[in-house]
């Protein structure tokens, strides 16, 4: 195919991922190190009010901000370094927190608060969407042909439902005395609320992601179970191979390109968790680094989104994404490389 | 398959992974068909402590909404009747009647009149035939099993839903056309060419594929709520606002669905042999009328399995159409966001929990018509990236 022809297919699509993928990111870099803030100017007013034989005045110094004709406030940006990634990362609290040796501290900022749970979350689902994907996708193929398809129909169900409405059927579950709270209350006989401390929301986001993750999985290994050779099999069982050592050393290996698959598809979409903050409502107690980033643009009371923090933390957001490529990148790479000789 | 006898499994390990299914599937469907039950009970019934009364609903059936055993068994044969017609009368009408070529817009305004009459019969006339019915059954048409509909119509109707519904569906479908058209073209161009640039035009899509939403829309909102004067220079006057406009978020959507897009047209490209358009190019046609010629007619199962995933992306997107779309024009899944921070009584939760029923119901009916593409497209990426 000559170049021209391809770079007419491939054209309008790379149009749009450089103006909406590649444009923004170069954006927001510029935005983090600027700040745009309304210009304000200092005025005296003079106020008066009707007294005994003279008018009582006072003056005074408001800062207003400055308008244009049109009535809209006039701003400005400035060129502010670092000091948004200051803001967000808020290193002086963190050394201080560091140097009493205080964990607790540190988990009072925002910032270090959301990446402890992004990376835990990421890499504790990890193993668990794995190994549960691994587990019914096993099962199923043991299943008898007939009921296969209705497990399938079952199963896709937490994949395909919105992530917000997903965690918020779990929610709904356990909110307050919940069918499952009422159940565990009466089993333990304690007052259990589910939602006032950190450790118990961090427990459901966690069974919800892989509620939600494992079907996915779980489909991917039930397609690759049925290309495992039967012949290698069976000469394991001739030597003597444990059902248990078949699965580690038969089955196992030929599923491994699947599961770095898996993991790296994971990986990303763990990295930006954000709806199960807000199907748990879980943001006083546990926040993401997506959802940080979210909550700087939402405007607040007065209206104003934290554009310029947004962006800052938005590019430290990205520092993670550049090491959880690394690997992948310079393994497809050589894998290339290999190919093309 | 038949297993061979060294092959075949002890009793206890097949029970216990059949138990081990069972349990799955309950796990997997349970928290989604509680919500749908707790959606038609009154809000002391769906926020009981026992399960029983959840769904039994006593307290419904005090407020005289209920089911009596007539109604539950009409309803139930009415039910199966319909979706058997639907499965074996329908498809044979819509051939019969849809002009030939537009077989596809066809069946979508097949299944919506489908839909509507549906719910015209079932929800307006058989209520009225069994209430008739039920005041003359004695004992089997006393009320067993509370149900209400209540919340239903409040979040539909009085809450105007169906404005976000309307927006949901412009959005999602104006994602999947922009989305497909753009990608099947560079899909196709990167599955036929096999230079370096393909290569890393593939790795720098899988790059963008990770990048966080959050980032972009950081972007993208300064820009798009300037917009006006940012443009002015180029459109003159009438430089539109992009915050707030759905074609804007469409496009944005749009972008953050190619790398996928694209990668997984490209495996499904690759798996058509290339001697066919190899022979098309032989018989005098350029690439562009190769593609249009001979491979468009059989690129159908992939689009469509594609075309799947972008709806998915596009119906549940909550970040990105929160955040760039005003009120007026909000989607149905960050207006549910909405009922969070009015959530204060009871009825107003239950309401919540219908308008997640509401949102859940269309992407169930997807599932059960498109399940088998749906397996595919997972598998098709997988196996062969």
């Amino acid at each position: 195919m000559k170049f021209k022809t391809f770079a007419a297919f491939v054209g309008p699509s790379v149009f749009m991922m450089l103006l909406f993928i590649a444009a923004p990111l170069v954006s927001v870099f510029v935005q983090s190190f600027q700040v745009t803030q309304p210009i304000l100017e200092q005025v005296e007013v003079e106020t008066c009010t009707p007294g005994f034989l003279t008018q009582t005045c006072t003056t005074e110094t408001k800062t207003i901000p400055v308008l244009d004709e049109n009535g809209k406030t006039l701003t400005e940006t400035r060129w502010v370094g670092l000091q948004s990634y200051q803001n967000v990362l808020q290193m002086d609290k963190f050394w201080e927190a560091v140097g009493n040796g205080s964990w607790n501290d540190i988990m009072q900022i925002d910032f270090w608060k959301a990446l402890r749970f992004t990376l835990s979350f990421t890499l504790l689902t990890l193993p668990l969407v794995i190994g549960v994907g691994l587990a019914i996708a096993l099962a199923v193929n043991n299943a008898t042909r007939a009921i296969r398809g209705p497990i399938i129909f079952v199963s896709l169900l937490p994949f395909i439902i919105t992530p917000v409405i997903g965690s918020l059927s779990i929610y709904w579950l356990f909110v307050g005395d919940g069918i499952l709270t009422a159940m565990m209350e009466r089993w333990t006989g304690t007052n259990i609320s589910m939602f006032a401390q950190a450790w118990t929301i961090e427990l459901l986001m966690y069974f919800y992601r892989v509620w939600h993750v494992a079907p996915f999985a779980f489909v991917i290994f039930y397609a690759g179970l049925q290309t495992v050779n039967m012949d290698t099999l069976e000469s394991a069982v001739i030597d003597g191979a444990s059902r248990w050592e078949r699965l580690r050393h038969v089955i196992i290996p030929h599923l491994m390109p699947l599961i770095i698959f898996i993991a790296l598809i994971h990986l990303m979409d763990c990295y930006r968790v954000f709806e199960e903050i807000v199907g748990f409502r879980s943001q006083a107690h546990v926040i993401s680094l997506q959802w940080l980033t979210y909550d700087f643009m939402t405007p607040d009371d007065a209206g104003n989104r934290a554009i310029s923090r947004a962006s800052a933390s938005a590019m430290l957001t990205m520092i993670g994404i550049v090491f959880l490529l690394i690997l992948p990148l310079r393994r497809t790479w050589r894998d290339h490389k290999g190919s093309s000789h | 398959m038949s297993t061979s006898k060294a092959m075949q499994q002890s009793f206890a390990l097949r029970f216990s992974s059949g138990l081990f299914l069972a349990f799955w599937c309950l796990l997997a469907a349970f928290p989604i068909f509680w919500i749908a039950i707790m959606s038609f009970k009154s809000p002391v019934d769906a926020f009981a402590a026992s399960p029983w009364d959840v769904i039994t609903g006593p307290a419904t059936r005090a407020n005289g909404d209920g089911l009596s055993v007539l109604d539950i068994a009409v309803g139930l044969v009415v039910l199966y009747f319909a979706i058997r017609w639907a499965f074996t009368r329908l498809p044979g009408l819509l051939q019969q009647y849809c002009p030939p070529g537009m077989i596809v817009l066809g069946w979508v305004f097949g299944a919506i009149l489908y839909a509507i009459a549906f719910v015209l019969v079932f929800f307006s006339l058989m209520p009225l035939i069994l209430g008739a019915l039920n005041s003359i059954a004695g004992p089997l048409g006393t009320p067993v099993l509370g149900l209400t509909t209540q919340h239903y119509v409040a979040v539909w109707a009085e809450n105007e839903f169906y404005r976000n519904f309307l927006n949901s569906m412009l959005v999602t479908a104006g994602v999947v056309t922009v989305s497909l058209t753009v990608g099947t073209l560079a899909g196709y161009g990167l599955a036929r060419s096999g230079s370096d640039l393909a290569f890393w035009l593939l790795i720098l899509a899988l790059v963008f594929r990770a990048l966080p939403h959050s980032v972009l829309v950081a972007g993208y909102l300064p820009v798009f709520i300037n917009s006006s004067e940012i443009l002015r220079p180029i459109f003159g006057e009438g430089a539109p606002t992009l915050y707030g406009q759905p074609w804007a978020v469409i496009a944005v959507l749009v972008a953050i669905n190619q790398p996928f897009t694209i990668w997984m047209l490209r495996s499904f490209f690759q798996n058509i042999p290339a001697e066919l358009d190899e022979a098309a190019r032989v018989d005098g046609c350029s690439h562009f009328q190769a593609f249009r010629r001979v491979i468009m007619p059989v690129m159908w199962p992939g689009v469509i399995t594609t075309g799947l995933f972008s709806f998915l992306l596009g119906y549940n997107d909550f970040l990105v159409t929160s955040l760039l779309l005003d009120a007026q024009n909000q989607t149905m899944v960050p207006a549910i966001a909405g009922y969070f921070n009015r959530e204060t009584t009871t009825t107003d939760q239950v309401e919540a929990v219908a308008a997640a029923v509401s949102i859940t119901a269309p992407l169930f009916l997807l599932v059960m018509v498109f399940q088998r593409q749906i397996v595919s497209g997972l598998t098709a990426g997988a196996v062969k990236g």
